[in-house]
């Protein structure tokens, strides 16, 4: 690992951003004395970070003719979802294929590069403890611009925003860092779609994204955050949630699994009375792996965390679930919940789930459960005798299992743009998720 | 349609059905009652083709076919339904799409003509009514949070939708109230035919008086210990099964 560390220090991608000169350096500084995780972090030790071995991933990507951005961008088109759409292309933001909210929406989407260090300083690194996310002081020292999304005080923001990250293959490895700032102000409310996607061509991206999410007093941010990149990509990122009194902050996560994909996920509780949903799916196949770390911060009392993250785990693949609750000494009343069901659906798939609780307050509601399974018999022999093929009722019984989660998501269109992707997933053979499309 | 011969079936190495004949003619209803244990729902799923039982010996024979060659999907197709004493919950999976694949599967099998999705719709609608279930039944999960009566009505409406020849009711009337019963009875009174028939497994006289059985049929110890027309379950109904198991004795 000490070629890729020499390779990432090294790497000064082309930035408009030069106005976070300070902020920079702080990083590259952190990264320098951070310790690359290895199978001894315990935080890391389930997963292997092989995959960032033997290449260089730290190139820029290539340009791309317009015509072909836009043809890729269909891959991203969610029917039926009245939106506003920015269109990141291989981490640079595309003006000309995005539709940007204007001023009366109250949502505010600009480019680092276009906003001093005055606005962005007070932001960036504030939602979560960046000090505990090596990769995040590398997405610090490399995003190439950054998106800085904001709902203006008591704003109720009309439709959502579709945040599109699009990469695409490349002759040569490369590395995208995508960088997403989101505050609702107090009193706001804004729906976030990131989506993660590339074509089904072989992908040669490493992708290292930071989000953060500041939910001020009594706002509410809903995410929904799609990670679907083709399986040979490599996607390190951190989401990070700061809630303020009586904020609220509602999320789906769907992860398809790629080669190596990590996921770290972080709710800071700032205020009482604050509550966060989270919802995650996730599929990995083949010899991918997928690890989800969450980590709720009940830091004040009086707040509500509710967590339900399913997986299907098939072929080779690997999935890794770390649900943490940390409930300080003054989080009283605290109500938070943990659950992580997962589905193996061959011998050789593995998943290493953990809830871990640390709790030091006494009047709290704590409850966890993780369960790792086969598919039911008695339901596949309760569809059999209906007539239904042992196989289909395979796909239908997988498919069900994630589908619970998948029907409780807000955004309907989200919910029918899913549905048909997920239920193929299953099926070797198309017919057998016809029922179901 | 249905015969049983000599049916032997153990599960976990303990005897259960000890010798079991049957026969079922088309346009048949033919009930079987008994005592707790005496293998009545063995008897129900091992013609499903539920796993976990052992037949060691006798012939299932079930429209010219051996039964027991067939996977359950493939009873299914050739007109063979249990209705469930404990209908399964499966969360996730709508009953509409359920339903759906199952009679796509069942038509192909029967060289009949698919269902667009228009014309199965108004079916599965039709059935509901008739059985007095809501319509928002069919996009809610498999069974998911309904009640004993709504599976249990839920499982005679996917009955009508399947068209099979051979409808097996698996205590059907067990934790239904009144009401519930009639509706049930009236479903299942609704698809008898002279080409279709029923078994119909329960402990209590009382469906019978909806549902009139052609051959009333006493299952004590792994066999049938007495036949004889609906009289005898009214028999039952006044003096228990005791006096029978005496006899046997």
């Amino acid at each position: 690992m000490s070629e890729f560390v020499t390779q990432a220090t090294a790497f000064k991608p082309r930035s408009a951003v030069t106005q976070l000169q300070t902020f920079r350096e702080q990083a590259l500084n952190q990264w320098l004395d951070s310790h690359l995780p290895n199978r001894k972090t315990e935080a890391w030790r389930y997963l292997s970070l092989r995959a960032l071995t033997g290449d260089n991933y730290f190139r820029t990507p290539a340009e791309t003719p317009l015509e072909d951005k836009r043809a890729l961008l269909t891959l991203s088109n969610i029917p039926g979802l009245d939106c506003y759409t920015v269109v990141m292309f291989n981490g640079s933001f595309e003006p000309a294929l995005s539709s940007l909210p204007d001023s009366a929406s109250g949502l505010q989407v600009s480019a680092f590069s276009d906003l001093s260090a005055d606005v962005l300083s007070p932001y960036l690194n504030s939602a979560f403890n960046h000090q505990a996310h090596p990769f995040s002081h590398l997405n610090a020292c490399h995003f190439a611009d950054g998106l800085f999304v904001k709902a203006a005080k008591n704003a109720v923001i009309d439709k959502p925003l579709h945040l599109v990250n699009l990469v695409s293959k490349q002759p040569e490895k490369f590395n995208v860092s995508p960088r997403v700032l989101v505050i609702a102000q107090s009193g706001s409310q804004v729906s976030v779609i990131e989506h993660y996607i590339s074509d089904e061509a072989e992908q040669s991206c490493f992708v290292n994204g930071i989000s953060e999410y500041c939910v001020e007093e009594g706002a509410q941010a809903n995410l929904y955050r799609l990670d679907m990149l083709q399986e040979s990509a490599i996607q390190i990122s951190g989401v990070h949630a700061a809630l303020a009194k009586n904020a609220s902050l509602n999320s789906f996560f769907l992860s398809l699994g790629s080669r190596l994909q990590r996921c770290d996920i972080s709710v800071n509780f700032r205020g009482a009375g604050a509550q966060a949903n989270l919802q995650g799916v996730y599929l990995p196949r083949n010899d991918q792996q997928v690890d989800y770390h969450t980590c709720i911060e009940h830091c004040v009392p009086h707040c509500t965390s509710n967590e339900v993250f399913r997986g299907i785990v098939s072929d080779n693949a690997k999935a890794v679930f770390n649900g943490r609750i940390h409930i300080h000494r003054d989080a009283q009343k605290t109500l938070a919940q943990l659950s992580n069901k997962n589905l193996l659906t061959s011998n050789k798939a593995e998943v290493d789930t953990k809830p871990e609780l640390e709790i030091y307050a006494d009047d709290v509601q704590c409850a966890h459960g993780a369960t790792v399974a086969q598919l039911d018999e008695t339901a596949l022999h309760y569809l059999t005798t209906r007539g239904v093929s042992r196989e289909e009722a395979t796909v239908m019984l997988s498919f069900g299992f994630i589908n619970e989660l998948i029907e409780k998501i807000q955004l309907a269109e989200i919910g029918s743009y899913l549905r048909p992707v997920l239920a193929k997933r299953f099926a070797s053979k198309h017919d057998l998720a016809r029922h179901l499309l | 349609m249905l015969s049983i011969k000599n049916l032997h079936v153990k599960m976990a190495n303990k005897h259960i059905l000890q010798g079991l004949d049957l026969n079922v003619q088309p346009g048949e209803v033919h009930a079987i009652m008994g005592p707790n244990g005496s293998g009545k729902s063995t008897t129900g799923h091992v013609l499903a083709g539920r796993e976990g039982y052992e037949v060691s010996s006798g012939e299932v024979s079930f429209k010219g076919k051996d039964l027991l060659q067939l996977d359950t999907e493939e009873r299914a197709r050739e007109g063979l339904f249990l209705a469930f004493q404990y209908p399964v919950e499966i969360p996730g999976v709508s009953n509409v799409e359920f339903m759906k694949a199952a009679v796509d599967a069942v038509r192909a099998h029967r060289d009949q003509p698919a269902l667009d999705s228009m014309s199965f719709l108004k079916k599965a609608r039709e059935y509901c009514t008739a059985v007095n279930l809501d319509q928002n039944f069919l996009k809610r999960g498999v069974n998911e949070g309904f009640s004993g009566g709504e599976k249990k009505r839920n499982e005679i409406m996917q009955m009508m939708l399947l068209e099979p020849s051979l409808c097996i009711l698996d205590e059907t009337d067990s934790g239904l109230d009144i009401d519930a019963l009639q509706i049930v009875a009236e479903g299942v009174n609704r698809l008898r035919s002279p080409d279709r028939s029923f078994v119909v497994i329960t402990h209590y006289q009382r469906l019978l008086n909806f549902i009139e059985p052609d051959v009333v049929h006493v299952l004590c110890g792994g066999k049938i210990v007495k036949s004889g027309d609906k009289s005898l379950a009214l028999e039952l109904e006044e003096r228990g099964y005791a006096w029978l198991e005496d006899e046997v004795a």
